[in-house]
């Protein structure tokens, strides 16, 4: 039963989440360096009252007793940094962005990948294939910062077309959309590729033709729904690298989003932020399979989600 | 195939759409209106005057908050809130007359209580969110060291409003540079109510400040505005319409953003250029593309109490085989200028520049001396050859190019092995901090301008002195400095001093930097101070 497999997911989730918030916790105590790090040092006295403050003198495990009462609580703390900004609205104001360029990319990745494969199997062995080839293995190879900074270069300061930084305008999430699906669409188009190349050589496919069906539906009704298999499965990867992409690309078009906050968090030993974007983004990261996981029942019905007694 | 062509000409009107709806980019070039637009590379963590510690904080705070006294663009102190002042005559007592015309944004009259108030604000010990970390730039007043560390009550603070327009101090010694230090963050007026509402500085809304600007919008890791505020005792001597800060991080970004005409200033301090492009850009722009001296010293410590860094000599030698011209001219490439003192050009000393009264000229780069130094050193300490060290600094492209210079000028004119290595930051402060490093990379800017901003760095109790070096004698000197209010006198004995502590060698001054920007040519009235802020209060377009 569906539900019940969500609902075991779930768990599992959470115990996961536990794990990695334990971890992260010890991990990130362990780094040298605090909070009030500075070229100045502090005068000693004040030093002792932050620590107090903060309850960084405790023993390390009072303090993670507290850290995981007040997660529990669903309370993430305030930011060490930035006084008085909540973790809660870091994650809220910087998500908003990260989001609406995730699910872009994320779509420009999946159509364009899929039209991309589907054409070069269409045309296997001829100039097309090659040709499609050839552009994947440039995505797959040239790191997503490289691209954005060509991208910015040319489009933004030599043609002006663009601007070059900020999410203002719609045509402000061109390039960025652009930098950021570029490996996805490129790994897509090759898994479409050959998926598909295997889907259209098999048996069902020469009924469907020999029944008289014209090509497009052959294509999109049947084929592509056996070969899209493999792209589904990528999802989950697709998200984290979009997610780990988006922190770069962020940086270079100067985007308010979560990739920033997250890098700059470590560096500044912002621990509250620290332990709040992880966990966030370790959320993202299980949700993102878990829909896939769920999607597959959907589109394969051979796939059964529950071990256990048979059943269609 | 049909199926094939049918996709490719949805791909094909995708991208056409793509295009077209990207030239409808907005084109601005040159000033827009009356606006003044910068950018900050991060969010400013604070913009309590009493909490902000970096110079991002204090870019906006100096343009929305005012002390008693300014600073102008020659270094001089200028009357601001407090529109005269007088001394006692041992140094110690300053008496300052409050305008009557000075309000805050919000309509309330500016008083000699709201100093008060937020000047033991500072100093509490109990302060939230937390207690400050400038606090000890106030111990120059009588009983704020004690209250600040628990020790004292506030009531024997020497700050005392007598009436709404006079504000009476009185300070441990004669400081004079204590005018200067007025016009820093930390001396700054609170509203009172903030008393109410302790996150009063964390949205645009609920800051009731009292500078010629006033913040209207802050829209956290986007943009922050500010814009002239109307009870601004000196109105009428603010030009600009609007003053707007981006936030992004990323140099070659930020130049790009200048280039496309979206800034009206770039680079430092609130912002960065790439380093790389130092020299293209000076020759492409000229005018626009400034290089300002700035009252702060690059130099690397050396860990005086590891072996054999304890021999003078061997320090001397390392001090004497750096190439400064080379290492300004061809390394860092952002017109600083070679050190060999602690004290940075641009800090005033009696009647001149102190740099201009006691030169720089301690010793003299001599790789010949140098090597026989070193040999004469090392047979001192019963070694026939200089063991390899590590040469550390914070992960930064600059850093790692002067290190990488430096170690390869020892290579070549010494002989001897240094390990370059970089450390994250938080990881190279704690190992420095903790004395665990042979020689490591340092930089200091001056907080008020007076050469002991950088000398008192190397008494035996300072927290910043890392070395290992203490000497009873320079700690006299320091504090006989502390205790006289005669300018001709103050600089002789801190010449004394600086030439004591620089003839140890346990630092190796390496250039007094640059603050390096970019800002368009029609901008005028803004400039970078000696401390390395900038200051755009007073600035305006020139109609052309």
């Amino acid at each position: 039963m569906l539900i019940r497999y969500v609902i075991e997911k779930i768990l599992y989730m959470l115990l996961s989440l536990f794990v990695l918030a334990s971890a992260t916790f010890f991990l990130m105590k362990a780094i040298p360096g605090n909070p009030f790090q500075g070229e100045k040092n502090i005068p000693p006295a004040i030093k002792q009252k932050l620590l107090e403050k903060y309850g960084f003198d405790q023993p390390l495990f009072v303090q993670y007793g507290n850290y995981i009462g007040n997660l529990l609580k669903l309370d993430f703390g305030t930011s060490m940094k930035q006084q008085y900004v909540t973790v809660e609205s870091v994650i809220k104001n910087g998500f908003a962005y990260s989001l609406q360029l995730g699910v872009l990319a994320i779509i420009v990745s999946v159509v364009i990948g899929v039209l991309l494969g589907l054409i070069a199997a269409l045309n296997h062995r001829k100039f097309l294939d090659g040709f499609t080839i050839f552009i994947a293995v440039l995505g797959v190879s040239i790191p997503n910062f490289v691209i954005a900074s060509a991208l910015v270069y040319l489009f933004g300061v030599q043609l002006r077309w663009f601007n070059v930084t900020g999410l203002n305008e719609p045509s402000d999430y061109v390039l960025p959309v652009i930098a950021l699906s570029f490996l996805p669409t490129a790994f897509i188009a090759r898994l479409t590729r050959s998926s598909m190349l295997e889907v259209l050589s098999a048996d069902f496919i020469k009924t469907a033709r020999s029944k008289g069906l014209s090509g497009g539906v052959i294509l999109f009704k049947h084929a592509l729904r056996n070969g899209i298999m493999p792209v589904v499965t990528y999802v989950g990867p697709m998200t984290a690298n979009i997610i780990t992409g988006s922190v770069i690309v962020e940086q270079i078009f100067g985007i308010g989003g979560l990739g920033k906050d997250f890098v700059d968090s470590i560096t500044n030993r912002d621990y509250t932020l620290i332990m709040g974007l992880t966990l966030f983004y370790a959320v993202i990261l299980m949700l993102a399979r878990l829909i896939t996981d769920i999607a597959y029942g959907f589109i394969d019905p051979r796939i059964k989600l529950i071990r256990g007694k048979g059943g269609a | 195939m049909k199926t094939t062509r049918s996709i490719v000409v949805m791909l094909l009107v995708l991208a056409l759409v793509l295009t077209g709806c990207g030239s409808g980019a907005s084109n601005e070039s040159g000033a827009s209106g009356n606006e003044f637009r910068l950018n900050l590379s991060t969010e400013p963590p604070s913009l309590d005057p009493a909490q902000a510690t970096d110079q991002i904080s204090f870019t906006i705070i100096n343009a929305i908050y005012e002390g008693l006294t300014r600073i102008d663009e020659n270094g001089d102190v200028q009357p601001a809130v407090a529109e005269k002042w007088n001394v006692s005559e041992d140094g110690k007592t300053y008496t300052f007359t409050i305008r009557s015309d000075a309000k805050w944004s919000n309509g309330d009259a500016i008083t000699a209580h709201d100093f008060e108030y937020a000047w033991k604000r500072a100093l509490d010990p109990e302060l939230v969110p937390e207690p400050s970390q400038y606090s000890y730039q106030l111990y120059y007043i009588e009983g704020a060291e004690a209250y600040n560390t628990g020790e004292g009550s506030v009531d024997a603070v020497a700050i005392k409003a007598q009436d709404d327009h006079t504000l009476v101090v009185t300070l441990v010694t004669p400081t004079i540079f204590f005018e200067s230090l007025l016009s820093t963050s930390i001396y700054f007026p609170v509203h009172q109510s903030v008393k109410e509402n302790e996150a009063f500085a964390a949205a645009a809304d609920t800051m009731i400040t009292n500078g010629p600007f006033k913040m209207t919008e802050w829209k956290r890791n986007t943009s922050i505005v500010l814009e002239p505020s109307d009870q601004y005792y000196a109105r009428d001597e603010i030009k600009f319409a609007k003053v707007s800060f981006t936030v992004v991080n990323d140099s070659s970004s930020e130049l790009n953003m200048y280039q496309t005409g979206k800034l009206d200033f770039a680079g430092m301090p609130t912002g960065s250029l790439p380093t790389d492009q130092f020299a293209s850009l000076k020759e492409k722009y000229g005018e626009e593309f400034h290089i300002k001296g700035t009252a702060s010293l690059s130099y690397y410590l050396i860990n005086t109490t590891a072996a054999p860094f304890t021999n003078t000599k061997i320090r001397q030698a390392l001090s004497l085989a750096v190439n400064r011209k080379d290492l300004t001219e061809k390394v860092t490439l952002g017109g600083q200028i070679p050190a060999y003192g602690i004290v940075p050009p641009g800090i005033k000393g009696a009647n001149d520049e102190y740099r201009n009264e006691v030169k720089d000229d301690y010793f003299q780069e001599d790789v010949e001396q140098a090597k026989q130094l070193l040999a004469e050193g090392l047979a001192e300490e019963g070694l026939t050859e200089m063991p390899s060290f590590r040469l550390t600094f914070n992960t930064n492209d600059l850093n790692q190019k002067v290190a990488e210079a430096i170690a390869d000028m020892w290579s070549n004119n010494l002989g001897i092995n240094a390990q370059v290595g970089n450390e994250e930051w938080g990881v190279f402060l704690d190992n420095r901090t903790a004395m665990n490093y042979e020689v490591a990379r340092a930089g200091w800017g001056a907080d008020y301008n007076d050469p002991i901003s950088f000398i008192g760095l190397f008494t035996s109790k300072s927290g910043n002195n890392n070395t290992g070096f203490a000497s009873a004698e320079y700690d006299e000197l320091v504090n006989k400095v502390d205790q006289s209010s005669d300018l001709a006198e103050r600089v002789k004995l801190m010449a004394e001093a600086e030439k004591l502590f620089v003839a140890t060698h346990s630092v190796i001054p390496l250039y007094y930097a640059s603050n390096i920007y970019m800002m368009k040519p029609e901008v005028k009235g803004v400039y970078v101070d000696y401390k390395g802020d900038i200051v755009f209060t007073r600035g305006y377009y020139e109609q052309q």
